[in-house]
């Protein structure tokens, strides 16, 4: 059970001056339950590789498995893959368009061609998975902050009941808080559903504090992958291709150049502490 | 599909076409539409042809570019070679069951053909070597003599260059909600027309919903930076015929004269 | 005499029901009072839907106080006849970019403000072009917008405002929806027209990392202003932000947490270098005590 992607390439615009190779010979295993994080500047290829996930974009050469099946056979079910694999677009609230929250939820599951009283069900646990209050049931979706319409949007798919959720960027323009809110909730529903989270993140603040495996892209290609402590190793080849470390890796390893003893592997606040902690008694 | 479309896409280079009063290639548009349709010789299609190929070549706007724009009009293009070439009434030359092609009617089809596909070129030479802006200018400035009839010249001019601005961004949009609502389930293929006229609500009102707040975002935007209307406005690029701009109306007289003794000479 | 003058400034607005009847009134901006000095950089702090940006529509005289002062470069906000040397006076950078971009041509954008306050044609392109050189964006000036990036189109915003020689440039989120590169683009931007032009510049965010480099920082919440001070005294209140919905820089949350623990660290570290330097101190200290013991 999990998602095998093999020597998978996509180029825009086949054969005309705009050609543009975006993937590039992609090789991956994602088995479930993982929480990845997918970094890359603008323009590495990683948006457009979340759309081969379900199906969304088809592949130029190369092939996806879902659970073994290759999903491009002609016989598979490209819409069951969609129920499968529920994908999060950057800025989700702009594809909110029924007059209630609860409707807008709904759209989903009623589109798998569930009975009405399931319908109910799965909306009402996805918001309350979300964290939406059922206050807001019967509001209209536009008259919500812009946390909470993203909060409805990411609901509208959980309600479908992925086995892998992928997310483009969830916390795009919103506060530390909400922020901080919308990934404590992701990081829940990977516990507790035990389904597969596939971010794709621009901060590596966020990726290093939540997801267990790291997978970098650049230039269409998979640059490195692997544990967040293992891949933040790689700061400097980060910087090169436009990323960079968390600002407390920089820390550690600026204290090493100074002759400190002290354990370099770090990615968040609460390692470094205990880092420089150790450092400091030794 | 959504990148084939070239309307109002503007090709950068530098050449003398580009650097012409926008009011010129307007008019030269028009004259050489209008020849198209008023000289039906072989002879003329000749020069109609040769005189395309010199416009392009010196606007140095790649020919593979330009016929990238035919692709969206191919139907409407073989439907009218059809109906021409089998309902055009004449001399049977080839009987297929029970449809005839007669000698007027392929030649009229072929008349068509090249007219058509020459009509969108022609008429893309305009739209690729010319700003959006640029050419809104020409058309307000053109029109200008209309604003004593309060028409409001000025504000059709600014409406046309933001709608062609935003084509592309909306048709970007369009795509990014389509796809958000297909990884929702959404089918926007099957279905009857009553079915498939439902499921475009779900693309619809979000697309509605952003262009208007774009609509108004640019509102603020222009606001922001001193937009007022057209009154007390200066000009980045003021219209003023240059010499080549009039001797670019000369190679239009020369043109049309030359059409008109090749038709009638030979 | 401030650049930027609020005086107990008051902005509500009101929202109404689905038959039309005004159904509440939205206090957006409660009692603000601000004074800001020409030349400086300024940062405005807060949570979404705190006020920031009502703030900021207030600056450019898009928006008109309800109640309370706000004077632009001496003139009064309120008065009709006084909007358009105050929209020349402070520009604006909005947050989305392709909502702000006008012109289909780089150039032709940069050229749309000083068109509207008719300026002569020759100087429109001398200011165009002095302007894109100022935000490094002068090679671009023949491209389509659409065909840039989001620093890069915010960049030639923020060059169109600059073609209108405001006396101070009000930012409004600039970097909400861009990468961590274009992020950087805009504000290194920002900082050098600051630096080198002396622009006043106005930028409000809820990145912690953008603020560091300011000379005053503002944090709002329900539309008042709540804090105010140079960024390292409002970081050194960690608690006092996180109650706000914001944050720290990481670095100095970690030194935070350090302090928490025992460390002798100063009350607020806001730089990599500077966390690396005070360590380095603690260290050596801690050296010389064992040495000292032994």
């Amino acid at each position: 059970m999990a998602i095998k992607i093999e020597n998978l390439s996509y180029v825009y615009s086949v054969g005309d001056a705009f050609e543009k190779k975006a993937l590039d010979q992609i090789n991956l295993l994602i088995p479930d339950g993982q929480f990845i994080g997918v970094i890359g500047h603008t323009g590495s290829g990683k948006s457009t590789l979340i759309q081969h996930l379900n199906g969304l974009l088809r592949a130029t050469s190369g092939k996806i498995f879902y659970n073994d099946q290759c999903i491009y056979d002609e016989n598979f079910e490209m819409r069951k893959l969609r129920e499968k694999v529920g994908l999060v677009f950057q800025y989700p609230e702009h594809q909110l368009f029924e007059a209630t929250v609860m409707e807008d939820v709904c759209f989903g599951p009623k589109n798998q061609g569930l009975s009405e009283t399931e319908i109910k069900e799965r909306a009402a646990e996805a918001l309350r998975q979300v964290g939406l209050s059922e206050e807001y049931y019967g509001k209209s979706p536009f008259e919500l902050s812009g946390g909470q319409k993203r909060r409805v949007a990411i609901a509208g798919i959980l309600a479908m009941h992925p086995e892998v959720l992928v997310l483009d960027e969830p916390t795009a323009g919103l506060d530390p808080r909400g922020r901080d809110e919308i990934l404590d909730q992701i990081a829940k529903l990977h516990r507790e559903r035990k389904i597969t989270v596939i971010l794709v993140s621009h901060s590596m603040e966020d990726v290093a504090n939540y997801v267990e495996r790291i997978i970098v892209m650049n230039k269409g290609c998979v640059t490195f992958d692997g544990a967040p402590r293992e891949v933040f190793q790689h700061y400097r080849e980060l910087e090169q291709i436009g990323l960079a470390a968390p600002k407390v890796t920089y820390v550690t390893k600026g204290l090493q150049e100074r002759g400190w003893n002290i354990d370099t592997m770090v990615t968040t606040v609460e390692e470094a502490k205990n880092a420089i902690l150790d450092a400091l008694r030794s | 599909m959504i990148r084939d479309i070239t309307i109002g896409q503007y090709y950068p280079a530098d050449s003398v076409i580009h650097r012409l009063d926008p009011r010129v290639k307007l008019v030269a548009t028009i004259v050489y539409i209008i020849s198209l349709f008023m000289f039906k010789s072989w002879s003329g299609y000749v020069l109609a042809t040769l005189a395309l190929l010199a416009v392009i070549r010196i606007s140095k706007v790649p020919l593979r570019f330009m016929m990238k724009g035919l692709k969206s009009i191919l139907v409407l293009l073989m439907i009218t070679v059809i109906f021409n070439l089998f309902l055009t009434p004449g001399e049977p030359l080839i009987q297929i069951w029970k449809l005839t092609i007669t000698k007027e009617g392929l030649s009229t089809a072929i008349f068509m053909f090249f007219r058509l596909i020459y009509l969108i070129m022609g008429s893309s030479v305009l739209t690729l070597t010319t700003t959006p802006n640029n050419l809104t200018d020409g058309l307000e400035k053109g029109l200008s003599p209309l604003k004593k009839l309060h028409v409001p010249v000025h504000e059709i001019a600014m409406m046309m260059s933001i709608a062609l601005r935003f084509i592309p961004i909306l048709l970007e949009e369009t795509d990014k909600i389509m796809k958000a609502q297909m990884a929702r389930g959404a089918d926007f293929e099957s279905g009857g027309l009553i079915q498939k006229t439902k499921s475009l609500i779900p693309l619809l009102v979000p697309l509605f919903i952003s262009a208007f707040r774009r609509a108004n975002d640019l509102a603020m935007a222009m606001e922001a930076r001193g937009y007022r209307g057209g009154e007390g406005r200066t000009m980045m690029k003021p219209l003023i015929y240059k010499r080549r701009d009039k001797i670019a109306y000369g190679v239009m007289v020369a043109y049309l004269l030359v059409m008109f003794g090749v038709t009638r000479l030979i | 005499m401030g650049i930027i003058e609020a005086a107990k400034l008051i902005f509500e607005y009101a929202k109404y029901s689905e038959e039309g009847n005004i159904e509440s009134v939205v206090r957006a901006i409660d009692g603000i009072d601000l004074d800001i000095e020409p030349g400086q950089f300024i940062a405005i702090l807060g949570h979404n839907g705190s006020g920031k940006s009502t703030l900021a529509k207030q600056m450019n005289a898009i928006l008109t106080p309800t109640d309370g002062t706000l004077y632009v470069d001496g003139k009064d906000t309120r008065r009709e006849e006084n909007i358009w040397p105050i929209r020349q006076t402070a520009g604006m950078v909005f947050q989305n970019p392709d909502n702000q971009i006008i012109g289909t041509v780089v150039e032709e954008d940069v050229g749309f403000g000083p068109e509207n306050m008719g300026v002569p044609t020759e100087e429109i392109w001398e200011r165009v072009e002095k302007s894109l050189k100022s935000v490094g964006m002068w090679e671009y000036r023949k491209n389509s917008p659409n065909k840039l990036s989001g620093g890069q189109k915010q960049r030639v915003a923020i060059a169109g405002v600059v073609a209108m020689r405001p006396k101070c440039i009000v930012l409004d989120e600039p970097t909400a929806m861009l990468d961590p590169n274009g992020r950087r683009e805009v504000i290194s931007t920002a900082q050098e027209l600051n630096k080198k032009e002396g622009v006043t510049v106005i930028l409000i965010t809820h990145y912690m990392d953008e603020v560091i480099d300011a000379d005053k920082v503002f944090v709002m919440d329900k539309g008042k202003i709540v804090m105010q001070g140079t960024p390292r005294e409002i970081f050194a209140q960690v608690e006092k932000l996180k109650q706000y919905r914001l944050d720290v820089p990481q670095v100095t949350l970690l030194s935070y947490e350090l302090r928490q623990a025992g460390v002798n660290l100063p009350e607020c570290v806001l730089t990599v270098e500077e966390l690396l330097e005070e360590l380095e101190k603690i260290r050596q200290q801690e050296g010389e005590d064992h040495g000292n013991q032994n």
